[in-house]
């Protein structure tokens, strides 16, 4: 049995080793991008994998998303007796400062950051990762560069997507459910959009992307352990990226969105 | 002949506090067939993986032709490491790859190659363990030996001077295990390439081996040619080699 102090003693040092550990395979990344070049059929296959096949579950988040946010937004206008021709402007602002990028990067470390975990992390248990070594070939180039690469690029892709397919969403719902015209929720949208505020929800999601990548691979190379401990990793890289995305979240809306 | 190719010196590796090399002093000549024998968990994986450095030493070094390897970094490092084949004891095939992409990939990434010039060595290495059918399936498709040899014909693929075995023959059948102990023999004898290699089956240490030293309790227990160790009176070596249960080896 451990006790109280002992455990939070650990887990302080647990919690200083993974930020280090981060920062380090980080440097590293930064460094293995000299290699892009010889790189780039890894880089696209990773792209294909990691982007293009989470394209469907985004479209369907998206979707329903944006729907909510519309019905939700819709109901709060009624009880208050806000005017409806705000709808749009409302949708549209939720959705792409917020809603798309923080959602989509949920869901994205669900679906691609544990995968790379578990991936990275089978290859690890199966001294895979030794054989790369033993062959002279750079773990870090071969693995993890083409992987954050991707989820750096893919995440904001993604969300861009996420963005139209959200404020179509809302779009329906409100023509369907709430009653206004499309002309109506088109003006409310078109006359709040910001340019900035579009491109910081990218900025962020370029961001969340690194972080989910990085998690991941980071949680694979550490894996010890047989199968227990893959799916440790997985679970541990989830949990990990959706905190930092959601704290990092917060950080870009004090930063970005000043009051 | 008689150059040390690779010198291990006083090597000290621990687990969790659990020491598996204890001061492992070892000098490997060049072109010599070497083989380390020893009780399942002693610690011959773990010593064959701190000659390319993919374990790191708690204590002591190991000197590739007097470089220390623990002060290589980067290219140099990789440089090293392109001189050594390694079978793995669980082959450790990329599962992402098919068995000749696996064979290959050294050569690919070395980008010293054309596509055309890997094909024909992948075919030959193939042909070499007997695996030429069996090119475009991928490793999850294989049976636990013929994944060993595929590991095999991965090592052997950038024609390396040095060769480290983990177990080459363990779970192939003896017709088989003949097939690849005489493969070692050849590439040792024809091609002058200097091999390291850890096996329980004694028949093929025998076989390949101009010299055979035990590791137990985390040290050199014995270091002779084959002749020396068949007459040995070491009671702990004679125990090994003959298979018997009681002894001073307590098995735990
Ligand atoms: N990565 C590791 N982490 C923790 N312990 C390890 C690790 N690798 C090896 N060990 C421990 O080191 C000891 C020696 O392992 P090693 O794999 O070298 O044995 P071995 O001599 O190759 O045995 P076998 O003949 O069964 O393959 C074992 O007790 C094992 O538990
Ligand atoms: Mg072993």
């Amino acid at each position: 049995m451990e006790y109280g102090v002992q455990s939070i003693g650990r887990r302080g040092v647990n919690f200083i080793n993974r930020t280090g550990g981060l920062f380090i395979l980080f440097g590293k990344f930064i460094v293995s991008l000299k290699d892009i070049p010889r790189s780039m059929g890894l880089i696209f296959e990773q792209f294909y994998i990691i982007g293009v096949k989470s394209l469907p579950l985004i479209i369907i988040i998206s979707i329903f998303v944006g729907a909510v946010t519309a019905w939700q937004a819709a109901y709060q206008f009624k009880f208050i007796g806000a005017p409806l021709r705000y709808l749009g402007h409302m949708v549209g602002k939720a959705v792409i400062m917020e809603l798309s990028p923080v959602l989509s990067a949920l869901v994205f470390a669900g679906r691609v950051g544990a995968g790379i975990a578990a991936e990275v992390g089978t290859m690890k248990v199966t001294e895979q990762i030794d054989a790369l070594d033993s062959m002279g070939i750079n773990p870090i180039r071969y693995l993890v560069m083409p992987r954050v690469l991707a989820c750096l690029f893919m995440v904001p892709i993604l969300v861009l997507f996420s963005d139209f397919i959200a404020i179509m969403g809302g779009l329906v719902i409100s023509v369907l459910g709430v009653d206004i015209s499309t002309e109506t929720f088109m003006s409310g949208f078109r006359d709040s959009f910001k340019l900035a505020d579009f491109r910081n929800g990218l900025i962020k999601a370029l961001v969340f992307g690194l972080i989910i990548g990085l998690v991941g691979c980071y949680e694979g190379f550490k894996t010890s352990e047989g199968a227990v401990g893959v799916g440790r990793s997985t679970t541990t890289s989830v949990v990990i990226s959706c905190v930092l995305v959601l704290v990092f979240n917060f950080i870009f809306a004090i930063i970005l969105f000043r009051l | 002949m008689d150059k040390t190719f690779i010198q291990i010196e006083n090597l000290y590796k621990s687990f969790n506090h659990m020491p598996v090399l204890n001061g492992v002093n070892l000098n490997i000549n060049k072109g010599e067939s070497i083989v380390i024998i020893g009780q399942s968990g002693c610690g011959k994986s773990v010593l064959l993986k701190h000659l390319i450095r993919l374990m790191e030493p708690d204590d002591g070094k190991v000197f590739i032709e007097g470089m220390n390897l623990s002060l290589l970094y980067g290219e140099q490092l990789v440089a090293t490491r392109r001189r050594f084949g390694m079978l793995f004891q669980s082959a450790a095939l990329f599962d992402s790859l098919t068995v000749a992409e696996n064979v290959g990939l050294g050569l690919k990434e070395s980008r010293r190659f054309e596509q055309s010039e890997i094909e024909r060595v992948v075919a030959e290495k193939l042909e070499m363990v007997g695996l030429s059918g069996s090119a475009e399936k991928y490793p999850a498709e294989l049976s636990g030996g013929m994944r060993k040899r595929v590991g095999l014909a991965r090592a052997i693929a950038n024609n390396p001077e040095v060769l480290l075995y983990d177990e080459p023959t363990t779970g192939l059948d003896p017709i088989t295990s003949d097939i690849i102990n005489d493969l070692i023999v050849d590439l040792n004898t024809k091609l002058k390439v200097t091999s390291v290699a850890v096996t329980h089956d004694m028949t093929s240490a025998f076989k390949i081996a101009n010299r055979i030293v035990m590791l137990y309790e985390g040290k050199i227990e014995i270091d002779g040619t084959p002749e020396e160790i068949k007459n040995t009176d070491n009671e702990v070596v004679r125990q090994f080699i003959t298979g018997r249960a009681h002894g001073p080896i307590q098995v735990r």
